[in-house]
């Protein structure tokens, strides 16, 4: 924008031009409405208010992802169990190799999370949530209206790992691999 | 030397490595700071994890198998041998590839202990260790791993303390001190297990052990791991008013443990598959012997289950369909653990002796019994007299058997509480049917990590803090001397025994010199007859047996002497004299000291089998 006076022919084209915007943009009509108050050149659609876009999200490391899942197959054939067709079996065959998997997959769960509950009382019973209470580990549902103190009913008490502790990787080591072929010599 | 800061206990075991440890620095009297130590190992290909206990297996990798990331430790990027949990998967696969129980081939006398024999099943291209190197191996991976916690502290320069089973004979204990040595431990002292056991109570009991047993009292040891059963006699003695603790009596070595347990209920419950129409491979038997040992444990600790459900997993990708599933019931527990491994018997049962076929298979000798109350009561009734000559001992009139007051059990097989209480139940039937009082149960050892928890804490003791158990060799020791008399053809000379260490040798002694000579060829080997006895224990250094009740004496390994040349010319024969010691690390030598006793050469028990 320069600071030269304009003629009045480019006023008029300026005086539509502005009309026309200013039925078509909220935004640069706030700003027309800012200058007729005479307030101080509002802040201008430019540089572009940062959009408060979504934040950056992280990337989550895959290879321990893969080692536990790996962890979960080895010991409780969690992936062979998962990658079958339950719908041909009968509950008996199923319910046999679910004692497999319950049993692997909860050795290696004890072995490798410190898994504890969040809220330590007992499901069904009433509680209540105070100011400030921490929403990443206490969810609300139903009829959420109103301030903190909130008082309801505890429908699940929630899991919180407190430890991990997961074998340590030797360089190099292909954790896409959840379990090997075998071949038998 | 610098001062050591811990005392390090390592229980050696048949299936498991355990090492506890106590820092010298922070401890003070009963104030004892032990530490579990957490055992940094392979447990799948690439993944390293701390457990408590190594399991006693190697495994001889073919160079195809695993990358070379595959076998890597923190402190060795290649290691030539896998050990520990992983070795233990992998050899579930690949058995000829898998060395275990490399202890109790250790102590086994018919086979060399350093010649390259395990895996005994391996085909020709695969190497072999001897029982010794695979020995080392788990120390080494032990001290490797304690050196690379501690930096500051290596193992070598610790106050070490490794068990072995009360019923090692002196060429076992002397192989274990060796394989120490060659993993670079060679201040390390031997503690029996059974005792180690009975430290871990003592510890485990913050001082009030001294209100739990008193004067008088006579302890039985019931030590049953995955591979052996080891009993041991401790008697609760005074001295200048306070309690002493004396090791009177120690059991034979019985090849008889958790495993053969185990092993037992996964060919029963195969069976029963068998005839449903589904056999079993052998990697499915090894899944199903796993299955047992849970199940097993569940049925005996829980009194309400009836049968547990054991699941044979599929060895394909596909779970569902080729699962066996299948049920461990009570009865069958019953019938094959309590009856089969602990019968009620009567005090005067013996272990039954099949007379081995003349070919058997190069293997171990496992006990023929598998009735470990068999076993006890011959145990209690030979050692009758074991406890007559201390105070307050005196054998009971019309006693058949040595009568416990207390008991402590130790090893994995007692997590089945119920086992415990059997055991219990047939000793205190004997002692009721001999109108003695019943005994007690010592409760409160961690059944696993007791050995080595008990040994750390030895390593304390020894420095001066509380109280410690007496006893020292549990055996007398005899050379067989051929009686001079003209020969006749077709006869072997008859032998005669004599004593060359008297029955409770402490560590760190020397018997005395017997006056009999025996005549050392220079230039060749010469080799004699050795015997043990763990009954009589009143011979002196120089006693001549001429004979000896059946059972009496045992065959031990033979001495081997050897003298050099040197400025005697070959052939000529040397007298000399059999002299024992008891070294400060627990291991019996043997010296030949010539007659003006200015020179000495070490005689080696023959490990070298072929007997």
């Amino acid at each position: 924008m320069s600071d030269q006076e304009l003629s009045f022919f480019s006023r008029l084209m300026l005086a539509f031009a502005a009309f026309w915007r200013a039925v078509t943009d909220p935004d640069f009509a706030a700003g027309v409405d800012h200058l007729l108050r005479g307030e101080p050149s509002a802040p201008r659609a430019e540089p572009a208010p940062p959009a408060p876009g979504p934040p950056p999200l992280r990337e989550t490391n895959t290879d321990s992802a893969l080692q536990l899942l790996g962890l979960f197959q080895q010991e409780g054939r969690l992936v062979d169990f998962l990658k079958e067709d339950v719908g041909a079996y009968s509950d008996a065959d199923i319910g046999g190799a679910a004692r497999v998997v319950h049993e692997g997959c909860r050795k290696t769960l004890i072995e490798h999370l410190h898994i504890v509950p969040v809220r330590s009382e007992d499901e069904g019973i009433r509680i209540t949530l105070e100011e400030g209470f921490d929403a990443s580990e206490t969810r609300l549902t139903g009829n959420v209206v109103g301030k903190p103190p909130f008082s309801g009913t505890l429908m699940h008490r929630g899991w919180r790992v407190s430890g991990v502790n997961l074998p340590k990787l030797a360089e190099g080591h292909e954790v896409r691999v959840l379990a090997p072929a075998e071949v038998e010599l | 030397m610098s001062e050591p800061r811990y005392s390090v206990g390592i229980d050696l075991g048949t299936t498991h490595c355990v090492l506890s440890y106590v820092d010298l620095e922070t401890s003070d009297r009963d104030e004892v700071a032990r530490h579990d130590f957490g055992i940094p190992q392979l447990t799948a290909p690439g993944a390293v994890e701390m457990r408590l206990a190594l399991p006693s297996f190697l495994y001889i990798a073919h160079p195809d198998e695993l990358t070379p990331g595959d076998r890597s430790l923190p402190w060795d990027p290649e290691p030539r041998f896998v050990v520990g949990e992983l070795a233990r998967n992998l050899g579930a696969g690949t058995p000829i590839r898998l060395v275990s129980s490399a202890k109790s081939w250790l102590c086994h006398p018919a086979v060399d202990r350093r010649a390259s024999v395990l895996p005994v099943e391996a085909p020709e291209e695969i190497e072999r260790l001897s029982p010794l190197l695979a020995t080392t191996r788990y120390l080494v991976h032990l001290r490797d791993a304690w050196n690379h916690r501690f930096p500051q502290s290596p193992l070598a320069e610790q106050a070490v303390t490794l068990t072995v089973p009360a019923s090692f004979d002196p060429a076992a204990r002397e192989l274990t001190a060796e394989a120490a040595a060659a993993a670079g431990l060679h201040g390390l002292i031997l503690l029996e297990e059974p005792q180690a056991a009975l430290y871990s109570w003592i510890l485990a009991s913050a001082g009030a052990w001294r209100k739990q047993v008193d004067v008088g009292d006579m302890i039985l040891v019931v030590d049953l791991g995955g591979g052996t059963a080891d009993l041991s006699l401790i008697a609760v003695t005074e001295r200048d008013g306070s309690l002493e603790l004396t090791r009177v009596a120690v059991g034979d070595h019985i090849l008889l443990g958790g495993d053969n347990m185990d092993l037992a209920l996964a060919h029963v419950v195969r069976s029963k598959l068998a005839a449903e129409g589904k056999p079993l491979d052998s990697w499915q038997l090894q899944a199903l012997t796993h299955g047992c040992r849970a199940a097993k444990e569940t049925l005996l600790t829980d009194p309400d289950a009836e049968s547990v459900p054991v699941v044979v997993p599929s060895r394909g990708s596909r779970l569902i369909g080729g699962t066996l599933r299948t049920e461990l019931t009570r009865e069958e527990v019953v019938n094959t653990l309590i009856e089969g491994f602990f019968p009620l018997v009567e005090s005067s049962a013996r272990p039954a002796v099949r007379a081995r076929t003349a070919l058997t298979k190069l293997g171990l000798p496992y006990a023929q019994d598998a009735a470990v109350t068999r076993h006890l009561a011959a145990f209690l009734a030979r050692q009758l007299g074991a406890a007559a000559d201390l105070p307050g001992f005196e054998t009971a009139e019309g006693a058949s058997f040595l009568h416990p007051s207390a008991v402590l059990f130790n090893g994995g097989v007692f997590k089945a509480g119920s086992l415990a209480e059997r055991t219990l139940q047939a000793l205190n039937a004997w002692l009721e049917a001999e109108k003695a009082p019943v005994a007690r149960l010592l409760a409160g050892a961690d059944l696993d990590l007791a050995v080595a928890r008990g040994a750390a804490y030895y390593g304390y003791v020894r420095r001066g803090q509380g109280v410690r158990i007496r006893g020292g060799t549990a055996k007398s020791y005899y050379v067989g001397i051929e009686s001079a008399m003209p020969a006749v053809p077709g006869m072997e000379p008859p032998i005669e025994a004599m004593c060359i260490a008297p029955f409770g040798m402490e560590e760190g002694t020397e018997a005395e010199l017997p006056a009999q000579e025996v005549g050392l060829v220079v230039g060749e080997p010469v080799r004699f007859r050795f015997f043990g006895s763990s009954v009589r224990r009143e011979d002196r250094v120089g006693m001549v047996l001429e004979q000896w009740a059946q059972g009496e004496l045992e065959e031990l390994e033979e001495i081997e002497a050897d003298l050099p040349a040197q400025d005697r010319s070959p052939g000529e024969v040397v007298p000399v004299r059999l002299q024992a010691v008891v070294t400060e690390v627990g291991t019996l030598r043997l010296d030949a000291v010539s007659r003006s006793g200015d020179e000495r050469w070490k005689a080696e028990l023959n490990v070298r089998g072929g007997g």
